[in-house]
């Protein structure tokens, strides 16, 4: 896969802000695992840490008019974005600033603005959505993409295989990205599907396909954006599967490892880190000191701190709230007007 | 649909009815409610209303006729419904024409429809049921929940009736909206007592009051097992004071007049009030003291006796206890007093002093435990502080049931008696 | 005014509604080139272009979803089930997904779509194609449900559920596509939301139903007229949110009540009917509240099994005569 132009022109600087992302995503979902372990966060909570490359790699590539579906692993998907800390902190501490006024909660995180489309909790929901999407871009007539990320067992679903074949029936801009970390609750890749390159799914669709190395986010990056290129110019969709680790449990409420996995291969995935792998790549070629490092860390530490700060700030949301938001006052007048005025 | 009318229990103890006079002809149509018939019953004449609608196809029972409770005595149904088959089953259709209480004892579920065995569709005969109050008949639910649905009772509240006077027609014996509508229309249903009504508020004592199964089954009780021990008691009264006092009432004018009698049942009332071991009755397996007075009041009437009812007597100021005695006494006579009117008293006076009678003794009413006979008043010389005088005397018989009253608490009783009557202003004290 | 069949009705729907906003597009099986598997979509494709009017594989959970993705960027899709009975697929769509979407994003993202089919027993279709589901669709909060019993009805519903902005169920039905009733023309046909619709007024007793029933409900009613009961026929029109008023009004004035529909008795929506009714009606009773459903079985093939699984006017005049303690 080849590099666009685009990277070396400003390499430094966009790896750089990659490193960034990846570690206050990092430290985000670190401190995450301590407000849970504090009862600040409740219900589930799905860490990124080890993932970082996928969602930072794929979304750096794309326009802000472009769409981002994902499941409920979504917090580094959702910071990759741009969207607040602030307002993430504050939905998983159930808080009226939160993304979405405490309503949703880790595995519902949306942004409008962003173009966040979910955080969704139901293995495979959302992969039909994404097609949906795809399909009202087409009929649009509009050259955005649709991107979406799954995890590996999603491919096993019929949802799944629902939501592709359309997509590639109807020729639809949308990039399925496959994030394989191997493993789903507690069941290895190789014990719950038939076979295990499971990119090649895509063949039963006669869809472009690839995979790669998910710990490099330079890597994942070309990859992507080879793939939105082609959904972009060709309306037609394509499946990556990005091959990586999480290196916590599948949630905050399950094993790191132990039962289904040795602490030994965790160890060897470990050395795999993707913050270490770019930053291993930034400092060879001299463009990053230790010094630089510890500052940006310390850096991304204080806007995680002060997401807390403000999460612990925010008031819960008022009684009312309960009973706001089941079904809209509208009809499609109104609402086209507003539609309108809102994009 | 056709509409079958029975021979209904009019009465508590009716077992049979006479049939006086039919108000509608064959071929008059009939609305729901309307008045059908005289019927008399063992106690008084009450009127027989439809409880259908439709054309009054057959009378099957002459005037003047009797039959028991529950035979078919006529049909309402639509013009061109076939009756046949209704009207030839009404021969066979009376079984054993029980009292409404007549499984007695035994059959503690018998229900209000069991009762008028043999006609199906038959609202089931009248009868003071058990109050609203769950603390409601004490053995068997014969006399048990009323049901009503939700409608009927504010229809029967709105209208001021007491749910008790009202039939159901609905399923086991709901009241249901066309019973309220029909005992508006004819009238039958009881108004919403204010005072004195039969069956008290449950705070009164811890029993519910008796009901006609109860009354019946201590009769067959007392029948069964033999007669009321009872002795007798008699005390003459000095009634100068009280003739004082009625004359001087007689002097303020007409309306002031009260007799002899209506002060001899207050006295008695009030007596009562402080004598609740005598304001009782026994049920067999217990007995039931009274915190009200309900004060039965016999009554001649052309063929027999009766005993109407002033309720809470003691609470009664005299000219109350004087109107109300004077109206039911005529009412008596007339035989127009309803069931409710003559059931439930807690103690019974009987004045046979009109007649010239010096000194009698009753019989008590089971399960009350006693009644006063009072004789009648007559001047006669008597001994005062050692010299002769002539007084104004009247003799009072107090029968006992010795099983609830013994000697010395009849006395107490009748000691009572005499300060008040004697003292007739301790009636005000 | 005309007289034209339910579906007949609908198609005018869906051709208004397409050509007044054209974000609104019809999807389903055979909704395209095949004209409708019940001919309801017939020359919708003609008239809008198969962008507009998409012939899916067979993929309910996905064309659902597809539906779903699509609203949240701003179209307005009409997913059309072939029946209701196939949707069970879909649920995880329709119920996680369509309904519960506007609560999830804090009130991003609403879903102005319409999921329609027909709904309930056709003819000796067996199991696992009668089955009428409406209820398990009016429990879910986030959803509105729809189930409209005439072709006047079906038109001004299925126009009110493709212009509102949230998710509408429309609950159709195949015995009903031919039946027929007047419609105005050149004149705007809109039936709102949540409102019911006295269709007969009497005074004796309530019939309070919706969709296939409401014929059967007006010919008991006629036929109950006959013998001088004369009563109310409510229809319902909108299962959720349902016009508690109209059921109350007329239960206070009748004092009875009965209630037909087509599904089962467990937890069916004429169980939410009878609680309205108990709630806000207690004093007014004077019977308890019966009610006509169909047999607590699978609905089996053989005819006369069928029929006597199926809810019926004469079933429904014998509960009005109950409520009434006539016999």
């Amino acid at each position: 896969m080849a590099k666009k132009k685009t990277d070396s022109a400003n390499d430094v600087e966009l790896r750089r802000d990659l490193l960034r992302s990846m570690l206050l995503q990092r430290r985000f979902e670190e401190r995450c695992a301590e407000a849970y372990a504090l009862g600040k966060i409740g219900g589930f909570c799905h860490l990124y840490i080890g993932q970082e490359a996928c969602g930072t790699g794929a979304i750096s590539i794309l326009r802000p008019d472009d769409y981002v579906i994902t499941t409920y692993r979504d917090h580094g998907q959702a910071l990759a974005r741009g969207m607040a800390p602030r307002a993430i902190m504050a939905e998983l501490f159930g808080r009226i600033d939160g993304v979405v006024r405490g309503k949703g909660g880790s595995m519902h995180l949306f942004d409008r603005n962003a173009n966040f489309l979910g955080g969704h909790g139901i293995v495979g929901g959302h992969v039909p959505i994404a097609t949906g999407v795809g399909f009202a871009i087409k009929y649009r007539g509009g050259d955005q993409v649709c991107v979406c990320f799954m995890g590996e067992s999603v491919v096993n679903t019929g949802a799944f295989h629902e939501a592709l074949n359309m997509a590639a029936l109807w020729k639809l801009p949308v990039v399925f990205i496959i994030e394989n970390n191997r493993y789903g609750m507690g069941t290895a890749l190789e014990r719950a599907s038939s076979i295990h390159d499971i990119y090649n799914r895509a063949a039963s669709y006669d869809m472009p396909r690839g995979v790669v190395d998910g710990q490099d986010v330079m890597v994942v990056r070309a990859a992507v954006q080879e793939a939105v290129d082609r959904a972009r110019t060709e309306s037609t969709p394509t499946l990556l599967e990005v091959r990586t680790y999480r290196f916590m449990g599948h949630s905050m409420s399950d094993a790191v490892s132990g039962t289904y996995r040795t602490k030994e291969e965790l160890e060897e995935y470990l050395k795999r880190d993707p913050i270490i792998v770019l930053r291993t790549q930034l400092q060879q070629a001299g463009q990053l000191t230790d010094d630089e490092f510890a500052k940006l860390d310390e850096e991304v530490k204080a806007v995680v701190q002060d997401a807390w700060d403000f999460a612990e700030q925010s008031p819960e949301p008022p009684i009312e709230a309960l009973y706001e938001d089941v079904l809209v006052d509208t009809t499609s007048d109104a609402h086209a007007e507003a539609a309108v005025a809102a994009d | 649909m056709a509409t079958k009318v029975v021979m209904e229990a009019l009465s508590p103890t009716m077992e049979e009815g006479r049939l006086v006079k039919w108000l509608k002809n064959e071929g008059d149509q009939i609305k729901n409610g309307e008045t059908l018939a005289e019927v008399e019953t063992d106690k008084a004449i009450m009127e027989l209303v439809a409880r259908g609608e439709g054309v009054l196809r057959k009378r099957l029972l002459n005037e003047n006729d009797a039959a028991p409770v529950g035979q078919l005595i006529a049909v309402i149904a639509p013009p061109d419904e076939n009756i046949d088959a209704l009207v030839s089953s009404a021969g066979g259709a009376a079984a054993a024409p029980a009292a409404p209480a007549a499984p007695a004892a035994a059959s503690a579920g018998a229900t209000q429809e069991k009762v008028a065995s043999g006609a199906p569709p038959a609202p089931p005969p009248a009868r003071p049921a058990a109050p609203p109050a769950p603390s409601a008949a004490p053995s068997g639910n014969g006399g048990g929940r009323m049901r009503s649905s939700p409608l009927a009772r504010r229809m029967a509240s709105e209208n001021g009736l007491d749910l008790q006077g009202v039939q159901g027609s609905g399923p086991g014996g709901r009241i249901i909206k066309r019973d309220i509508e029909a005992a508006v229309a004819s009238g039958s249903a009881k108004q919403q007592p204010t005072a004195g009504r039969f069956v008290p508020a449950g705070e009164d004592y811890r029993d519910a009051p008796l009901t006609q199964i109860r009354k019946t089954i201590a009769r067959r009780l007392s029948e069964s097992i033999g007669p009321i021990p009872t002795f007798y008691l008699t005390a003459e009264f000095d009634m100068e004071r009280v003739a004082e006092m009625r004359a001087a009432m007689a002097a303020m004018g007409d309306e002031f007049k009260v007799s002899f009698n209506d002060i001899v049942l207050k006295a008695v009332a009030t007596a009562l009030a402080q004598h609740p071991e005598v304001n009782a009755h026994w049920l067999g397996d217990k007995i039931r003291y009274f915190n009200r007075v309900h004060l039965g009041m016999a009554v001649a009437i052309e063929d027999g006796l009766i005993t109407p009812v002033i309720f809470d007597a003691d609470q009664k100021r005299m000219s109350e206890i004087s109107r109300e005695s004077r109206e039911l006494a005529k009412r008596a006579r007339e035989r127009k007093l309803k069931p409710e009117e003559y059931t439930g008293s807690t103690f019974s006076v009987s004045n046979l002093g009109m007649f010239g009678i010096d000194q009698f003794t009753a019989i008590i009413n089971p399960p009350e435990v006693g009644i006063l006979a009072v004789g009648a008043l007559e001047e006669k010389p008597v001994v005062v502080d050692g010299a002769l005088a002539h007084r104004k005397r009247m003799r009072v018989t107090m029968s006992c049931d010795h099983r609830v009253v013994d000697g010395a608490l009849g006395a107490r009783f009748l000691q009572t008696l005499r300060r008040l009557i004697e003292n007739p202003l301790m009636l005000v004290y | 005014m005309s007289v034209i069949t339910y579906r007949d009705a609908l198609n005018q729907a869906l051709r208004e509604e397409m050509h007044r906003d054209d974000r609104v597009f019809i999807m389903g099986e055979e909704v395209a080139v095949y004209q409708g598997a019940y001919k309801v979509s017939k020359g919708l494709l003609q008239e809008f272009g198969e962008m507009r009017v998409v012939d899916t594989p067979i993929t309910e959970l996905g064309f659902a979803g597809v539906g779903v993705g699509a609203a949240m960027v701003g179209l307005r899709p009409i997913i059309e089930f072939m029946t209701w009975n196939f949707a069970l697929l879909a649920i995880d769509q329709v119920v996680n997904s369509a309904a519960k979407m506007l609560y999830m994003s804090g009130g991003q993202y609403n879903m102005p779509m319409v999921f329609r089919g027909p709904n309930g027993a056709a003819l000796q279709l067996s199991a696992q194609h009668s089955q009428a589901w409406e209820s398990w669709l009016a429990h879910i909060p986030g959803l509105k449900v729809v189930a409209p019993g005439t072709p006047y009805d079906a038109k001004g519903l299925l126009k009110s559920a493709i212009r509102d902005d949230n998710p509408v169920i429309v609950l159709e039905g195949e015995m009903l596509y031919n039946t027929k009733g007047e419609v105005p023309e050149n004149e705007e046909v809109i039936v709102p939301l949540g409102k019911a619709e006295l269709k007969r007024e009497g005074e004796h007793a309530s019939i309070i139903t919706h969709g296939k029933m409401v014929l059967a409900a007006l010919q008991a009613a006629d036929q109950l007229g006959k013998q001088g009961i004369n009563v109310d026929v409510v229809d319902l029109r909108t299962i959720r949110p349902m016009d508690v008023d109209a059921i109350t009004t007329s239960v206070r004035k009748t004092n009875r009540a009965v209630v037909l529909e087509e599904g089962w008795e467990i937890c069916g929506v004429g169980a939410q009917v009878v609680d309205y009714i108990q709630r806000d009606c207690f004093d007014d009773l004077d019977a308890p509240v019966v009610r006509v459903h169909q047999a607590d079985v699978p609905m089996p093939y053989a005819k006369n099994l069928e029929r006597a699984a199926k809810p019926d006017a004469a079933k429904a005049i014998a509960a009005v005569k109950k409520v009434m303690y006539l016999e």
